[in-house]
């Protein structure tokens, strides 16, 4: 316990001044190639910036493809020339059902029914009931599907936001069905929000023969160039998805602003069909349920590309194009939370962080050096290191550093010197006790550790417990107050230790300054 | 060169006779948590924004703001807020509505934060938005659950350290402690009306920590002076143990006072409530330790622990 081998004061040594190494690039602009660049990130309330907390519409999901699936069953069916009757789908209980032409044929739908493909494994239950055949989804399937559509909106997420020029973005999925969204020096985002509350689906699809009333197979929909109600059909000619570019371009004809989109191959021969079959027709570009023009068609579009002229200023025009561009979102995205932080609040942030760590770290040093003197000045030392090597830690990860971040920064280090205390108060009690210095500092140290792992282990746990369950800011205080004990634990056990017995082994004094 | 302490809070030849006290502490302990706890019902706890849901506009006019004019300037735009208030500086204002009712509420609320941005800008153009926050119901009852579930795990594990570390008599004993710390401090939140937030939840964990450390270090001392002096009256022998750690307890709630200070007086809006309930729970905490935690050991196990003691020393 009095001697440390070389090994061990090298290995303390080291790992301060490595630490001391991780620090430096945090006070630095640039990187220099002779140190790793790593440094800690200011979360968002210190830096200035927007986060928000996107939700993936569920229903919309189970919507869509309970709506594909019944498309997919009705066709097998008439493939295998199975009658049915009275088709029902009912989005309550995310089923369909219906009713087989005869008993005989019954046996054969039910088979052909369990027989369709899935996209995910054991995505739709299906059963007899009441002589009816019913489908119904499966929530976990369901959940499964949502999954994977978070990850392919983040990417579609990332596109959009990248184009929007904002500088260092954070995406991240949450939980099944969320999205974290983190803008730092963002502060108004409301344009980013509305890019991303928009689903972007767009469709070509022809009007209805009767335009004014909805048949079926058709529904109204509002369009927006002319604020009235047409009604569109249900089946799709062109989607989205064939899109391979968009811009958004001046109108030569008009002056106003347009959008011009060009289709791949196989958009391109699908809309060249539909528009040669359907000359003099009306057709509709449609955006998320929202018609934004209906034209004639005069000739047929044969070229793959096309231009939507829909009543756009610069700004929709340019915001339309980027959304075509970065895709469709499979399902609509809901923002459910929003926190904004101004850049003049985040700076005052950081001045009130820095103040109070700075305030705090004195008040803590001098108050060790008035009460427990010389050990005092030794524990201080350790505490300084103890900063430089929870700064050290967090650069090494990469964490990222929020206002409550700093307050666990700060309350580690009045918790730390509790193990000096622990062993300063030892080992006086053993001088008093009329042990020499040697036996005192021995028996001061071993006494105390057990308790100050103790006491260090139950704060070790609470906090632990606080970074599983907590979100946000709290996670980011428990993170720093976790990494603190660990730090805590190096410096009071080893390094101020090693001081007190560094300076004994050279002083050689009869009595111990406690 | 410094080289001796310069001050001490309490002499180390000092005997204080602390359990003299023990009903006189007990009582006012319990009388301070039953009111505390009619404070939690009524009038209750002001929630934050986490856990209630709703918005919070804090912006910054270019002169001193004119409440009246923004809250019509916000009427007029369709925005009925709660509250229009000052905060900080006279430039400042903080803009505050609880989450709408209704099917589409979790949209509405997100609508209503560019809303009030609007209204207030066009109405004192040059305004800065400082802070802009919208929880939707759904998020803020999540976040509710889960601060809630964080507390409860990490006094569960509290519990399950000292429960193996120490006797059961001990673990009875820093539970109730903890207890009557936690309804103190939930009291305190009442009366000066600072938000309950994420934010504090995590300053109640971190008392709750702290107050155990304090507790562990006091019973580690009870359990080594009990196998070392064998005879003496578990009374007289907790006196001893507290009054031989009284300078480490005061001293280390002193350096964890002074780390929180600077905190509650520099630490701005969002910090300054988590320090101001961070420094009652750390003199709430260190008291108890002393007037409640070994009074209750006494109270509990007078006969059992002195048997248990009984064991054949190792020193």
């Amino acid at each position: 316990m009095m001697y440390y081998s070389r090994l061990r004061l090298l290995g303390v040594a080291g790992v301060c001044l490595i630490g001391l190494l991780l620090c430096l690039p945090n006070f630095m602009r640039a990187p220099t190639p002779s140190l790793p660049w790593r440094q800690i990130h200011l979360g968002l309330d210190l830096r200035g910036g927007s986060y928000l907390l996107l939700q993936l519409d569920l229903k919309s999901l189970e919507h869509d493809r309970l709506q594909s699936l019944q498309d997919q069953a009705r066709q097998t069916l008439l493939d295998k020339s199975l009658g049915y009757r009275d088709f029902q789908k009912d989005d309550q209980t995310a089923s369909l059902s219906f009713e087989p032409r005869s008993d005989e044929e019954r046996a054969a739908a039910l088979k052909t029914m369990q027989d369709l493909p899935v996209v995910v494994p054991d995505e739709f239950h299906v059963a007899e009931n009441n002589g009816r055949i019913v489908l119904t989804l499966q929530h976990d399937a369901m959940l499964a599907r949502a999954r994977d559509a978070v990850a392919q909106s983040i990417e579609i997420v990332r596109r959009r936001i990248d184009a929007t020029g904002a500088i260092d973005p954070s995406i991240a999925r949450e939980g099944d069905d969320r999205i974290v969204v983190e803008l730092p020096g963002v502060s108004d985002p409301e344009r980013i929000k509305t890019l991303l509350g928009t689903t972007a689906r767009l469709t070509f699809r022809l009007l209805a023969p009767n335009p004014s009333v909805a048949s079926p197979g058709s529904a109204m929909l509002e369009d927006i160039s002319t604020h009235s109600q047409v009604a569109v059909q249900d089946h799709v000619d062109v989607d989205g998805t064939d899109l391979t570019n968009a811009g958004a371009v001046i109108d030569q004809q008009s002056g106003g602003w347009a959008v011009t989109f060009q289709l791949n191959s196989a958009g391109a021969t699908a809309f060249a069909n539909t528009t040669r079959a359907n000359v003099g027709k009306r057709f509709a570009i449609v955006l998320d349920d929202k018609v934004i023009e209906a034209p004639n068609i005069i000739n047929p579009i044969t070229a793959g590309s096309g231009q939507i002229t829909g009543g756009f200023d610069a700004h929709s025009a340019s915001d339309l194009a980027l959304l075509l561009r970065a895709g469709a979102l499979p399902a609509p995205l809901a923002v459910i939370e929003q926190r904004t932080i101004g850049p003049s609040l985040g700076a005052a942030s950081i001045h009130a962080g820095i103040i109070s760590l700075g305030a705090g770290f004195l008040l803590v040093v001098v108050f060790m050096v008035l009460f427990y003197g010389r050990f005092g000045l030794y524990a201080d030392i350790a505490l300084f290191a103890n900063l430089i090597l929870m700064v050290a830690i967090l650069s090494l990860f990469q964490a990222t550093l929020t206002l409550p971040g700093m307050a666990g920064m700060l309350l580690t280090l009045g918790m730390a010197v509790d193990a000096n205390i622990l062993i300063n108060e030892r080992i006086r009690e053993e001088v008093k006790r009329g042990r020499g210095p040697l036996q005192a500092l021995q028996a001061g140290f071993e006494r105390a550790t057990s308790t100050i792992v103790d006491s260090n282990a139950t704060a070790f746990l609470a906090h632990v417990m606080l970074f599983v369950f907590g979100t946000g800011p709290v996670r980011n205080f428990a993170l720093t107050i976790t990494i603190g004990i660990v730090t805590t634990l190096f410096t009071t056990l080893l390094l101020s230790r090693f001081l007190v017995v560094r300076w004994y082994a050279l002083a050689r004094p009869k009595e111990l300054p406690v | 060169m410094l080289s001796r302490p310069l001050l001490r809070f309490v002499r180390d030849d000092r005997r204080i006779n602390f359990m003299r006290g023990r009903h006189m502490g007990l009582i006012v302990s319990a009388v301070l948590s039953i009111a505390s706890v009619i404070l939690f019902f009524q009038p209750g706890l002001k929630l934050g924004l986490d856990f209630r849901g709703g918005i919070i506009v804090e912006a910054q006019t270019p002169g001193a703001a004119d409440f009246g004019k923004l809250r019509s300037a916000l009427e007029k735009a369709g925005i009925h807020p709660d509250a229009v208030q000052a905060f900080g500086s006279p430039r400042d204002v903080r803009i505050s509505i609880n989450a709408p009712d209704g099917a589409d509420r979790e949209a509405q609320t997100q609508k209503l934060v560019d809303g009030v941005k609007t209204a207030i800008s066009a109405a004192e153009p040059g305004t800065q938005v400082l802070r802009a926050d919208a929880v939707g119901a759904s998020v803020s009852s999540e976040l509710f659950r889960d601060g809630l579930l964080a507390l409860g795990f990490s006094l569960a594990m509290i519990l399950a350290y000292i429960w193996i570390r120490f006797e059961r008599e001990f673990a009875i004993s820093a539970v109730v402690t903890l207890i009557l710390d936690l309804t103190k401090t939930v009291g305190f939140l009442a009366i000066t009306r600072f938000e309950f937030d994420l934010v504090m939840v995590a300053a109640l964990l971190t008392i709750l920590g702290y107050s155990t450390n304090d507790k562990v270090v006091v019973y580690d001392r009870i359990r080594e002076n009990l196998r070392k002096y064998r005879t003496m009256p578990l009374r007289e022998l907790l006196d001893l143990s507290i009054n031989e750690t009284l300078n480490r307890t005061l001293g280390t709630s002193m350096t964890v006072f002074l780390a929180a200070l600077p905190l509650a007086l520099f630490g701005g809006s969002t910090l300054t409530g988590f320090a101001t309930v961070m420094l009652f729970g750390i003199v709430v905490g260190t008291s108890s330790s002393i007037f409640i935690a070994a009074p209750l050991l006494l109270l509990m196990g007078e006969k059992r622990l002195r048997k248990s003691g009984s064991a054949p020393d190792a020193e």
